[in-house]
């Protein structure tokens, strides 16, 4: 863990396909387990469908897809990140939930331009930690909506 | 400044102003009446006093100048003009605009009213109000033309937050504002008895004996009734308590989610019917089902709230373009769900805008075209069904379907060669294209042609519907039908492709089940399914097509369910694998990501606990709409046609006005023409036109010919090579081939009889009638031939359409139906030159007859059938029949006869 600095956020992780990525804990709303996910026909590929939770319907994001990534193993099943957005509640689909941890402003190192077009899109920033490399998502990028 | 405060200030003052301008409006026109002047000038007197207390100073100028206007008006000491009344609502849009900048910023903005203050205070001592208002006017408009498109902010109602903020509610809060609010309105009601108990009581100094008792007693009740006035108007204030929106939304919202949590308790306690949880289950619905319809009734607002800004809109649009119009409006209090009449809001106002800038014409115009000086709006709202239905009328000049149609051509919206086959109405439905704004000039008062497509678009976005229905000349108006209520619906759950899905019940019209071996009902028209309901076919489609996805993998042995849904006028099938029950449901937002798939209209959580979606069957018809219905129909009779092709008459439908249909056999009809109603021309014979160097005679189905019209005048020919007639008719619709009876016979003189004719019963036209009264010379021979012909047929219509058709090929006849009469006829007259019988029915005997007979054998013996078949072929030849023709070509038929004829004339000749 990153020693807390002064100006240091708090963010979540999880891991798509072997890579680290993560957003602010302010954007998260909570972290489930799999949910039973009802499919949404003539959607956009990413959108895996619908979760009830506690009575509200939350649209699922499978980031797999919007990052281009190969889909999961069949015995494998997803975790949810659920993000709230614009009043409204998201999940991102993801293969294993991580830590919470700081990063320092001064450690967020502009986005590279050797990633993959899918990814560029998305990142906001990366951090070297602990020897591997932290990609911070744009949250409305990564749900596909404008940009905030 | 506390925010409290200003909120309050805010909102009563906002409610108070809507008020007063229907009340100015009304004082307007009602300059006697003290009454509404009154309430007019207490209102902006209350204002100012706020004002002065709170310390709002701009608000207060310019309330405080029009106040002393107000109070001059109602002394008396000036008059009461409508100048001096424009330059008060001037004064009052000021305080609106001070208004709103006070509620965007928290403070009163740097606008300056001197000059409007000025103006007011002159008009005050007495100066004539006319010289203020000149330019006014249009400011004024442009203001009431600016309220009426903004948002209303006024009740505080977010549509976006309402939509999203589905989440998750403070029980306590919910319960604190609601308490409060309980407890201010228990201190207003408890502030104001105390009042009225001491002014009941204050006459009444303490008597002693009984009848000093009476008398206070008397007195007691004397004051009281005095009171009684005052605070009757009290009363129904009183009855309402004023709840902020926000509150009532999430009272809503929590209400949903109850209903769900009983539809899971019912789905539940259905497996288990014995469970000792059924009658305290049965309970909780009736309670859920009665506390829904509480609530949703909260959210019920009368639409007069839509409507208040209205008559002044109109008074100001009256004023600028110098009309007289005059708003009328009824069922004002037909109540709607919210969210719906803040959606109706801004298209009312555009309609009524319309109507007003484009439809009622000047005062001359008026009188011009024999009208009334003063041109009326008629708003119109009331129930029916789920639905409520808002008419906007107006008795203007119409809508100028020539300029519509040349906006439509020059815009590429439709072709010429399509325009020309477009009815009024059609050309009507133009006006809700985007940009199509057939304003000569882009008028400041309802702008350019953004109007009627948004209007629809947002009317439609709530799940209502559009209809537009316009007389030149006369008036336009315009039909809005809208759900009574969104948030909670009954929806038909039915699975396709191994998911569930929600159809709205509102668009279900009829669920029909065909068992496995009925499955060939189901008929294909261009790799297009269909299927025949009653009188009219279905177009079907799959849902697991219309959703892209697999087909669920049950055998085609299976029932097939067809959900029957409407769509404006249309309907088709939805061919679903199974049908489930109909459920409550809480209608849920698709959310951000999906908002723009137009098949679905919404979410909900079934008992279950399952996510499904809430299909739109509008955007599935969207969807498809490649397959209308009319084009079905119109292809299934092309099948029908090749199916049935023998014994089959051509057949002319077409519309003889009054919304009748006649037929006429094609055979007679040489052509179809359209003529520009200009070109006819009235004779002393009726009416004609010239017509490719010749003059054609013209006659009217429905007996008079209306000039007026402006679209082409239909127009059916019948002609024999030299001389025409046309028959004019309402339209022309469609060939049919039928298989032809005249079912019943007619009397009337044009009509042969009513025959079965595409399932409907329809008249066949007789045309010799309307040829002989155009030239009742028409059939007497003039010409070549002489030749008599004998026309033996059992059918009245065909021997009626031979005679016709042999007349107007210049050949004398006489028909008789059955062979006897044919034989007792010949019997006593043989001169025919050729007889024609029929083989569809037994002409053998007549024809082996004539043959036999020494006075008739030489005559030539045509026999017609339908369809030329050897054995057919074999009977005519052996009973000596001459030519064997199939029906019908007249033209064969006449060329045979004449042919044969001139045969056995050489023949004669010969022999002789």
């Amino acid at each position: 863990m990153i020693a807390t600095s002064q100006k240091a956020e708090q963010y979540v992780s999880f891991w798509v396909d072997g890579q680290l990525l993560g957003v602010p804990v302010s954007a998260v709303q909570e972290v489930l387990n799999t949910q039973e996910i009802a499919r949404t026909p003539r959607s956009k590929p990413e959108i895996a469908g619908l979760l009830n939770l506690r009575g509200q319907i939350v649209t699922a994001v499978d980031l797999r897809m919007s990052l281009g990534l190969p889909p999961l193993e069949e015995e494998k099943s997803s975790m949810n990140v659920v993000l709230r957005f614009r009043g409204e509640s998201f999940s991102l689909l993801v293969d294993e939930v991580g830590d919470v941890f700081d990063v320092s402003k001064e450690s967020i190192l502009p986005v590279p331009r050797t990633l993959d077009a899918h990814w560029l899109k998305v990142t906001t920033g990366v951090v070297r930690q602990e020897g591997r490399l932290f990609i911070i998502l744009d949250v409305a990028t990564v749900l596909g909506l404008p940009a905030s | 400044m506390e925010d409290d405060i200003l909120q309050g200030f805010l909102e009563e003052s906002w409610e108070n102003l809507n008020q007063l301008d229907s009340d100015i409006v009304a004082f307007e026109k009602d300059t006697e009446n003290d009454d509404l002047l009154a309430s007019v000038f207490r209102t902006i007197h209350t204002i100012k006093g706020t004002c002065g207390f709170i310390g709002l100073t701009r608000i207060g100028s310019v309330s405080h100048a029009t106040e002393n206007v107000l109070g001059k008006m109602r002394d008396r000491s000036i008059e009461r003009t409508t100048d001096g009344i424009s330059l008060v609502l001037e004064g009052i849009d000021g305080i609106k605009e001070l208004m709103q900048g006070l509620e965007a910023n928290g403070e009163e903005p740097n606008v300056d009213h001197q000059e409007l203050i000025r103006n007011l205070e002159q008009v005050a001592e007495g100066k004539d109000a006319s010289q203020f208002t000149g330019n006014a006017s249009q400011q004024e408009a442009q203001a009431t033309a600016q309220a009426g498109t903004q948002k209303t902010t006024e009740a505080g109602i977010d549509t976006a937050t309402l939509m999203t903020d589905s989440g998750d509610v403070d029980f306590d809060e919910l319960d604190k504002a609601i308490n409060e609010a309980a407890a201010r309105h228990r201190e207003k009601l408890e502030k104001q008895e105390k009042q009225e108990k001491e002014e009941a009581q204050s006459p009444n100094a303490a008597p002693a004996g009984e009848k000093q008792a009476e008398k206070a007693v008397a007195k007691k009740t004397a004051p009281v009734e005095a009171d009684a006035q005052p605070s009757k108007k009290k009363t129904v204030a009183d009855l309402s308590i004023r709840v902020n929106v926000n509150v009532l939304d999430r009272l809503m919202n929590l209400v949903g989610e109850l209903v769900l949590a009983r539809n899971q308790l019912i789905q539940l306690s259905r497996d288990d019917e014995e469970s000792r949880y059924s009658a305290p289950i049965t309970h909780l619905d009736r309670v859920t089902s009665d506390l829904q319809e509480g609530v949703m009734k909260t959210r019920m607002q009368p639409i007069g709230n839509a409507w208040s800004k209205l008559p002044r809109l109109v008074r100001d649009l009256a004023r600028i373009t110098e009309k007289q119009i005059e708003l009328e409006m009824d069922g004002a209090d037909t109540e709607l769900d919210r969210t719906v009449l803040d959606a109706i809001k801004d298209p009312l106002t555009h309609m009524v805008r319309n109507s007003a800038d484009h439809g009622v014409e000047t005062t001359a115009e008026r009188l011009a075209a024999g009208k009334t000086e003063k041109g009326t709006i008629h708003l119109d709202a009331y129930h029916e069904g789920g639905h409520v239905i808002i008419c906007i009328e107006d008795d203007g000049a119409g809508i100028n379907a020539e300029r519509v149609l040349n906006k439509a051509l020059t815009n590429g919206l439709v072709s010429e060669a399509d325009a020309a086959n477009l009815s009024d109405y059609d050309i009507h439905q133009f006006i809700f294209h985007p940009g199509l704004s057939t304003a000569e000039k882009v008028s400041s008062v309802s702008g350019r042609g953004v109007g009627m497509d948004v209007v629809r678009t947002e009317i439609e976005r709530i799940g209502g519907t559009v209809d537009l229905l316009s007389k030149e000349g006369q008036g336009t108006t315009v039909r809005i039908k809208i759900p009574l209520t969104l948030a909670i619906i009954s929806a038909l759950v039915v699975k396709a492709g191994d998911q569930s899905f929600a159809i709205p019940q509102l668009g279900v019209v009829e669920l029909v089940r065909l068992a496995a071996d009925q499955r060939s009902r189901i008929e294909r028209i261009h790799d297009k399914q269909v299927f025949r309901l009653r009188d009219r076919l279905l177009p079907l489609v799959e849902l697991t097509d219309v959703l892209q996805i697999e087909p669920s993998s049950e055998e085609k042995d299976s029932d097939v369910n067809i959900v029957v849904v409407q769509v404006g006028e249309e309907q088709f099938g939805l061919v679903v694998d199974e049908v489930f029950d109909t459920e409550e449901i809480v209608v849920k937002p698709v959310g951000l990501l999906m908002k723009d798939i137009a098949i679905y209209q919404g979410t909900t959580i079934l008992g279950d606990g399952r996510v499904i979606m809430i299909l739109d069957v509008t955007g599935i018809a969207s969807d498809f709409s490649a397959l209308s219905a009319t084009s079905v129909n119109r292809d299934a009779h092309t099948e029908d046609e090749k199916k049935n092709a023998q014994e089959n008459t051509s057949l002319l439908v077409f519309d003889a006005g009054n919304e009748t249909m006649m037929a006429v056999p094609l055979a007679l009809v040489s052509r179809l023409e359209e003529f520009s109603r200009d070109k006819i021309e009235q004779s002393s014979n009726g009416p004609i036109i010239q017509y490719r160097d010749c003059l054609l005679s013209l006659q009217s189905i429905s007996g008079s010919f209306d000039s007026s019209q402006t679209a082409p005048q239909p127009v059916i020919v019948f002609s024999d090579g030299q001389k025409s007639m046309g028959l004019m008719v309402d339209g022309i619709n469609d060939v049919v081939e039928e298989h032809l009876t005249i079912q019943v016979q007619s009397n009337r003189p044009g009509v042969l009889g009513t025959a079965v004719i595409d399932g409907k019963a329809t008249e066949v036209i007789d045309t010799q009638h309307y040829v002989e009264q155009t030239d009742p010379e028409w059939f007497q021979n003039k010409g070549t031939s002489h030749l008599r012909v004998l026309i033996v047929n059992t059918s009245n219509f065909f021997r009626q359409m031979l005679t016709t058709s042999l007349r107007a090929e210049k050949f004398q006849t006489q028909d008789v139906e059955i062979a006897s009469d044919a034989l007792s006829l010949l019997e006593n007259d043989s001169k025919f030159d050729a007889i024609i019988v029929d083989f569809d029915d037994d002409a053998e005997d007549l024809t082996q007859w004539v043959h036999s007979q020494k006075q008739t054998s030489g005559i030539p013996v045509i026999g017609l059938c339908s369809r030329l078949t050897p054995p057919i072929q074999q009977r005519a030849d052996e009973s000596g029949c001459n030519v064997l023709l199939e029906k019908l070509d007249i033209s064969a038929l006449s060329r045979e006869i004449q042919s044969l004829c001139n045969q056995r004339e050489w023949n004669q000749g010969v022999s002789a």
